[in-house]
């Protein structure tokens, strides 16, 4: 089951926590993996740990037209079509709406939601003329709860829910798949910050009474990419330890 | 007929599994030939493979049927 061999994934956001795991558990199914985020040698140390069937391929999603070449840059370096595309980078700017920023507005939407847009629409026409497709957009639970501090952060993540929906519908006739995993907290250096008694708390909302690791994350991604998630499209898997019952 | 209206007819048989006879050049790929749009997206995808050309989106929507398809053809490769 969930064998991905011979297939080819592109893993936005591969330097970060979550998208590392994403791309080990993808590789570790057979898949080859194209990394791309902004920091080369955070990329470079992820690939390090994969050995084979793996490409480094640096992007700026806040770029548009760099965003726009990069599938054609990916499929160049591992010589295949993306297959499998996950929309993992993300980024916070969080603010009292009143107080928000347009730029922390706008950065936020843009490189969480536009570069998804931008990416999905250049790997769609391969994944069409194949016949076979994954796409698979790294959400989140304040997406559909929402958050007080994060109303770009929140917008930009309930956008890619009804961004994929909308492409699932698109795309369904041709063995394309379009869906969500959406994390709730998940260990990361940014909630390694948080003091014993935010975690407490936090913990007290969550019914595992625990935080959810990246790997949670990469197993669901795994499923969604799979042949065995064909009938599964326009959902969003959430992945938050019964935080959230949606 | 020429090669090209020859080759054009011979995607949209393939691709939107038509009868040969039923793709006249006035033919439109939705209305006649039962292609949705997302059909349509394709046949442009297979056209510009077909004939190493790019048809930017706007003249692409602008392509409704068979003669559409060989005239912009015909226009933009030589
Ligand atoms: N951790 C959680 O609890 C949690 C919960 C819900 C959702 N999420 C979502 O999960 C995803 C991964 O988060 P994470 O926890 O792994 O965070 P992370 O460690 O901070 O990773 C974020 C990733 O996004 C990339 N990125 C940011 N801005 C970029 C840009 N302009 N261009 C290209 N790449 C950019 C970063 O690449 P570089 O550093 O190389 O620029 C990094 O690889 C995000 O979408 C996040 O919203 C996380």
């Amino acid at each position: 089951m969930f064998d991905l061999t011979g297939k080819t994934a592109l893993v936005t956001g591969a330097s970060g926590g979550i998208g590392g795991a994403i791309a080990r558990a993808l590789h570790a199914q057979g898949a080859t993996v194209v990394l791309s985020g902004t920091r080369r040698e955070a990329l470079e140390a992820v690939a390090a740990d994969l050995q084979d069937l793996n490409y480094v391929v640096p992007c700026d999603l806040s770029d548009a037209d760099a965003v726009n070449g990069l599938v054609a840059a990916a499929e160049e370096a591992a010589g295949a079509g993306v297959d499998i595309l996950v929309n993992n980078a993300g980024l916070t700017r969080d603010q009292l709406a009143m107080r928000m920023k347009d730029d922390e507005w706008s950065r936020v939407l843009e490189v969480n939601l536009s570069a998804a847009f931008r990416l999905s629409r250049a790997a769609l026409k391969g994944m069409m003329k194949r016949r076979w497709g994954r796409i698979i957009s790294v959400t989140s639970i304040v997406g559909v709860t929402g958050n007080p501090g994060q109303a770009n952060y929140a917008a930009s993540k309930a956008g890619l829910i009804g961004m994929s929906k909308s492409l699932a519908g698109e795309v369904a006739p041709r063995g394309i798949t379009v869906n969500c995993v959406a994390p709730g907290f998940i260990t990361s250096p940014m909630t390694d910050a948080l003091s014993d008694a935010q975690k407490t708390r936090l913990l007290g909302a969550i019914p595992t009474g625990t935080m959810g690791r990246s790997e949670d994350i990469g197993a669901a991604v795994v499923y969604l990419a799979s042949a065995e998630a064909a009938y599964v499209t326009g959902q969003t898997l959430h992945v938050n330890g019964g935080m959230a019952m949606i | 007929m020429s090669d090209v209206a020859e080759r054009v007819k011979k995607i949209v048989v393939e691709h939107l599994g038509v009868e040969e006879s039923k793709v006249t050049e006035n033919a439109s790929f939705i209305d006649d030939l039962g292609a949705d749009s997302l059909d349509t997206v394709e046949l442009v995808m297979a056209f510009e493979e077909e004939f190493q050309c790019e048809i930017p989106d706007d003249a692409a929507e602008k392509i409704l049927t068979v003669k559409d398809a060989i005239a912009f053809i015909n226009e933009h490769t030589k």
